[in-house]
């Protein structure tokens, strides 16, 4: 017979809560951010760098304003905000948000897609990498994920959320949509997924692909509270995040409809799925970097 | 001939829910899914005893998977129930990703496994589960032969870290492993010494065994008869220990040859100890409506099936 983990009655203290940063702060790090991403992808000439561009305000702002979590990884994240990445191939950006808040050494993002490397391609728990809690890239899988985790989290009394992010292409996957149906019924309300909605993937724009349409009223007679929100712009994303987190507890799980552009931040990729999985050449990373200006860049 | 008394018959989904009932009761982290077929899987009894721990997921197997594996995540350990297609060709890249690559320990439980299944017919009885689920790194892959040893390997593997697929099925079979026998995943038991043939039989086919060891004894052959209950990890040296002494091999699976237990011995023979083997099992063809007997008889699982590979392979034995 395993030892049961006790569940605690006092959730522990995150000693090293990341201090709270002052918008102009996270742009800062987000200008980081996509400085690694750029550089991450060049030299590897493979990755995908549209999407994870779009969404780097959110991991910023989630991981360096909005979560509590510890960069002490422990798996079970009891008494953590949790982060589920569904769409993988952005791993760019998770990687480099992780290892800025300190999970591991900045400098391992050198060694993204490389053999022997803990940073995989897609986000993979198999190497050990911390901050990891699933393996993602096959699409759909994410959304199911997080509900299970946020049912452990009530289960265990823990009060803390789940958040996870899916692209718009990614809605294509019936599972979602199975997950969808699940977690308004069983009232998971601590739990607030977001999706990318860049209106891009692979084959083109997503309302030609799939036609995704009207995902407010989707979501919404699923059973989802829906709020929409710029995601690239802090001064908007920020209090969604907020007004979302203020809906905990409520029965309802939360949906936020995320707009972004493909690319944001780097003009030329800006806006167009040809972004989606190509990386930039020797020229467009100079490129790219002359627009991603930080005042003390600390590229690895 | 040992002779292997029993009292009762029962299927071997019952002694599943028995174990999950009594592991509800000593663990409070086991917690129960199932894909509307709570019946079915005898699910009833955690079911109503633990009703928090309980997650009625509705028919949407994919969405189970990926719950369970997120539940995890915070200690709990998640026992999915559904049929064992449904557990596994249905949502194969589910568990691939989010249980088996994430190292999750997700327990993947599936009734109604192979061609006993009956008239439901080929849709629902699966015959490649083994096969999908030994393939995939990390998982443990277990098929127990009657209602107390699958109420055993059910408590077992609570305390196992790390993922497992369990299979199971919906007729009833003697039940004659002993109650308190304890279950060492990954470790064959031997249940008749013999000399002239090595039998290694898993799940429904254990039984069949028996009988083909009695059918044999009263022809002046002395048969080795080893239940395998779990196919992955393979029990390599009781296998070779055997195999050493008798010099001939049968495998017996309600399965495909192709990834199943046969097949999986196959591999450990070539490398090892290149001897005769034959397979009883399915052979490459889908299942049909019929009574579980009527089935089992004609895609030759029963003993007759056995005692004929046994009688080929002592013929080619050198």
């Amino acid at each position: 017979m395993q030892e049961a983990p006790t569940t605690p009655d006092v959730q522990p203290e995150i000693q090293s809560r990341q201090p709270e940063r002052s918008v102009a702060e996270l742009k800062q790090l987000a200008a980081q951010v996509r400085r690694d991403i750029v550089r991450m992808v060049h030299a590897v000439n493979s990755g995908h760098p549209g999407g994870s561009l779009g969404c780097t305000d959110l991991l910023v702002a989630l991981y360096f304003r909005i979560m509590k979590h510890n960069p002490e990884f422990s798996m079970d994240g009891v008494g953590e905000d949790l982060f589920f990445l569904s769409n993988g191939h952005i791993s760019a950006t998770l990687y480099s948000v992780l290892a800025r808040s300190g999970y591991f050494p900045v400098s391992e993002l050198a060694t993204f897609r490389k053999l022997n490397s803990r940073v995989q391609g897609h986000p993979a728990t198999e190497e050990g990498l911390p901050g990891i809690r699933i393996a993602s890239g096959s699409l759909g899988q994410g959304l199911s994920v997080a509900t299970g985790a946020a049912q452990a989290k009530k289960l265990n009394n823990d009060d803390r959320l789940v958040y996870v992010l899916m692209g718009d292409g990614e809605l294509e996957e019936g599972q979602v949509w199975e997950a969808a149906l699940y977690a308004p019924h069983h009232k998971v309300d601590n739990l607030i997924a977001i999706v990318d909605r860049n209106g891009q993937q692979i084959d083109g724009p997503t309302d030609k692909i799939g036609g995704l349409g009207d995902l407010r009223a989707k979501f919404e007679a699923f059973g989802w509270r829906v709020l929409e929100t710029d995601g690239n712009q802090f001064e908007t994303l920020l209090p969604t995040l907020e007004e979302a987190r203020s809906y905990v507890g409520q029965g309802q799980p939360t949906m936020i409809l995320m707009d972004t552009q493909m690319g944001f931040g780097v003009d030329f990729m800006m806006g167009s799925h040809k972004w989606h999985g190509v990386a930039p050449n020797d020229e467009q990373l100079e490129k790219a970097l002359q627009q991603l200006l930080v005042e003390e860049a600390s590229d690895y | 001939m040992k002779e292997f008394p029993y009292s009762e018959s029962k299927d071997t989904r019952s002694g599943f829910g028995a174990g999950l009932h009594e592991l509800g009761k000593k663990n409070p982290n086991v917690v129960a899914l199932c894909a509307d077929l709570t019946g079915s899987l005898k699910m009833d009894a955690f079911k109503n005893d633990f009703p928090e721990r309980f997650f009625q997921v509705g028919i949407a197997e994919a969405n189970m998977m990926g719950l369970a594996a997120g539940m995890t995540i915070g200690g709990k350990i998640p026992f999915t129930g559904t049929f064992a297609n449904f557990s596994t060709g249905r949502v194969y890249d589910q568990i691939r990703q989010s249980i088996a690559y994430s190292g999750k320990n997700v327990k993947i439980c599936a009734s109604h496994a192979g061609v006993t299944l009956g008239e439901d017919g080929a849709t629902h009885q699966i015959l490649e589960d083994l096969g999908m689920m030994k393939m995939l790194p990390h998982m443990t892959v277990i098929n127990p032969c009657d209602f107390n040893q699958t109420k055993a390997a059910t408590i077992a593997i609570a305390e196992h870290e790390g993922p497992v697929y369990l299979r199971f099925g919906r007729p009833v079979v003697p039940n004659f492993t002993p109650a308190d026998q304890e279950f060492k995943i990954g470790k064959a038991v031997l249940l008749n010494e013999g000399t002239d043939v090595s039998i290694f039989a898993t799940g429904h086919l254990v039984w069949k065994a028996i009988l083909a060891g009695k059918i044999l004894a009263e022809k002046g052959i002395n048969a080795e008869i080893i239940n395998i209950h779990t196919i992955k990890p393979l029990d390599s040296e009781a296998i070779l220990q055997s195999v050493r002494k008798t010099r001939c091999v049968v495998s017996a699976e309600e399965h495909q040859f192709n990834g199943g237990l046969g097949d999986s011995i196959a591999q450990l023979l070539a490398r090892e100890e290149p001897l005769p083997l034959e397979m009883v099992g399915v052979n490459d063809s889908f299942g049909e409506s019929g009574t579980p007997d009527q089935l089992m008889e004609k895609y030759k699982l029963n003993e007759a099936a056995i005692v004929a590979a046994v009688e080929k392979v002592m013929s080619r034995r050198k």
